[in-house]
């Protein structure tokens, strides 16, 4: 079974008369610096369906974080362009929220006040007060903070605050869901929990995620494919490794599942052997 | 008054240090008058976690407790004046003891409301009118030093353009405003106002300008995301993430203004504490000064935790955790 595909193969995987649900192409970023411009990214095409769950990976300083917030809208890429429903991205929108790795929960606002702020923007119009507060509730449920929902972020642990900012993200009903290191800031076992609670809402949802990680394990349990990105600067898409795992999915089944064992040994050559960096 | 740092320097991981050096800086008469860290400090050493408090009666801990915070002030406040009075007390001292003032001042004590009409009124006559005429300075001290601090920490052109012109006027000593202010008001009681808008307006534009400038950058992101619009992103995330340094700013105004206002009412007359207490210099009531003075530091201790409560208050929170 081939497992590795790359990324000009992929291109091509699908006829190009259908457009992609979320298309990146030829996306460079450079950045000004006092050494004059330092490039970021370059040339990165990327294809992404509707319902996929992609994850974006790479050693610290490759661009993977600086791709995402070219897809979330917060930074203009300076080449190339991104589509989505073929419609062009130009400034950041609640259809591509954001889950930002140090959760961002406003400090003055309790958990319920933090998603009805940007349920209250993004129903404006569409939604009753009644059913502003009914959708919050529903979200917090759905991450099951529904206890903590009057709470403020700094009365809540690491993982109960990124619980918040899912059920934030997740409350604008984003088109793409993005993610930055979600769980970058948990210790290993609320990780491990969150993880499986993101299977579960994904499943439920049915969301297009992309989400950014460093974690090898993290990326080959929860994504669909793993976008493996070369080392800044310029950095691109090395590899893109189709994680052909049926779901719903267990950690512990697949924890010596022959084809999970491969799809990580894969990434981990990637990232060590082809890419390895010196620290 | 120096007190507070330079727009252009800010740097995020010293923040909350220097804002408790502003604070300080600020309440100097305040603190002194509290002298909070000395009763912290007696107050430990005067609870060590003996193991007969245990045994003892909760209703005692409670008292001992109070006693530990209360005793020490009121010993200090007991020595300062004894020595006072013996020094005081001395043949050929030129000012009166205490007990002297308190004899000197009963009238004026005991009854804080008269009005014989013109400047002959009670303390609590001529503080209020002193206090109005900071309420009004200082009011509008907050409304534009947040404007302007906003525009300024917002903005980084306005910032540009407008930071050396603070820089240098905000180091203009509030009296010396006070002549020009007589020149364009015609008037002593506008020209007053003046001089407390014009000398608490300058921490409050910088507090606030460092405030907004150190916003986190995640904050602005979900803004974005979210896409607030300017009024919304202004009160709902501006106002908020940047309260715990505006009220530094408002704490330290209304300090200043306070120490202004005294000093500009000697030269305008009138009713006010600061001309009674010229008053009083120039008929040689020293007592009548004693006594004054003695209001000054109450009601600037009180403004100082009104505005603190205040923030507190408001910016419960803010606290980025």
């Amino acid at each position: 079974m081939k497992l590795i595909s790359t990324a000009n193969q992929t291109h091509n995987r699908e006829p190009r008369m259908s457009q992609s649900f979320l298309e990146l192409s030829l996306v460079s970023m450079a950045f000004k610096t006092r050494q004059g411009l330092f490039q970021a990214l370059s040339g990165v095409n990327l294809r992404v369906e509707k319902g996929e769950f992609v994850s974006l990976i790479g050693h610290s300083g490759c661009g993977k974080s600086t791709l995402l917030n070219i897809i979330a809208g917060l930074y203009r890429c300076t080449a190339g362009g991104v589509l989505l429903e073929g419609r062009e991205v130009d400034q950041p929108g609640p259809d591509r929220a954001v889950v930002f790795q140090n959760h961002s929960l406003l400090p003055w606002l309790t958990a319920y006040e933090n998603i009805e702020l940007a349920v209250k923007k993004t129903s404006q119009g569409k939604r009753s007060k009644a059913q502003i507060r009914e959708w919050v509730l529903h979200n917090l449920k759905l991450v099951q903070m529904e206890h903590a929902m009057n709470k403020r972020p700094e009365e809540l642990s690491g993982g109960m605050k990124q619980r918040v900012g899912i059920a934030r993200a997740l409350a604008m009903e984003p088109k793409v869901l993005l993610m930055d290191e979600p769980f970058g800031a948990l210790d290993a076992l609320t990780r491990a929990r969150l993880q499986d609670e993101l299977l579960r809402i994904v499943a439920n949802t049915g969301s297009t995620v992309v989400m950014v990680t460093h974690d090898v394990d993290e990326a080959v349990l929860l994504s669909d494919r793993v976008v493996m990105m070369t080392n800044g600067p310029a950095a691109t898409i090395g590899e893109i490794l189709d994680v052909k795992l049926a779901r719903p999915r267990d950690r512990l089944a697949l924890a010596t599942d022959a084809r999970y064992l491969a799809a990580r040994k894969a990434v981990l050559e990637f990232l060590y052997q082809k890419q390895l960096k010196a620290a | 008054m120096t007190t507070t740092a330079s727009l252009a320097a800010a740097p995020k991981d010293t923040e909350p240090a220097r804002k408790d050096e502003i604070v300080t800086e600020l309440g100097a008469v305040a603190a002194a008058a509290t002298s909070t860290p000395a009763v912290k400090v007696s107050a430990a050493a005067a609870m060590p976690p003996a193991p007969t408090a245990r045994r003892r009666a909760a209703w005692l801990d409670t008292l001992s407790d109070y006693a530990a915070k209360i005793l020490p002030p009121v010993i200090t406040v007991a020595l300062l004046l004894g020595i006072w009075e013996l020094a005081s007390s001395q043949a050929g001292a030129a000012l009166p003891p205490p007990s002297k003032v308190i004899a000197d001042t009963k009238d004026l004590i005991l009854d804080p409301f008269f009005n014989n009409g013109g400047n002959d009124v009670g303390m609590a006559w001529q503080l209020a009118a002193s206090l109005e005429r900071v309420l009004y300075g200082y009011s509008i001290a907050v409304v534009v030093g947040i404007s302007l601090g906003v525009l300024v920490g917002q903005f980084a052109i306005a910032m540009r353009g407008l930071d050396p012109v603070f820089q240098v006027l905000r180091t203009v000593p509030p009296l010396a405003w006070l002549p020009i202010a007589l020149a364009g008001f015609r008037d002593g009681n506008p020209s007053a106002i003046f001089v407390i808008f014009i000398t608490a307006v300058w921490p409050i534009i910088i507090n606030t300008s460092i405030g907004i400038r150190n916003i986190p950058n995640d904050y602005r992101n979900v803004a974005r995301v979210v896409r607030l619009n300017g009024v919304e992103y202004f009160l709902k995330i501006m106002l908020p993430a940047a309260a715990p340094y505006i009220f530094s700013g408002l704490r330290i105004g209304v300090g200043l203004s306070w120490l202004a206002i005294v000093a500009a009412e000697m030269l305008i007359g009138g009713v006010g504490v600061g001309f009674f207490i010229w008053d009083a210099w120039n008929s040689s009531r020293i007592s009548d000064i004693v006594l004054a003075l003695f209001y000054v530091g109450l009601v600037g201790f009180a403004l100082d935790r009104i505005v603190s409560w205040i923030g507190r208050w408001v910016a419960r929170g803010t606290s980025v955790s």
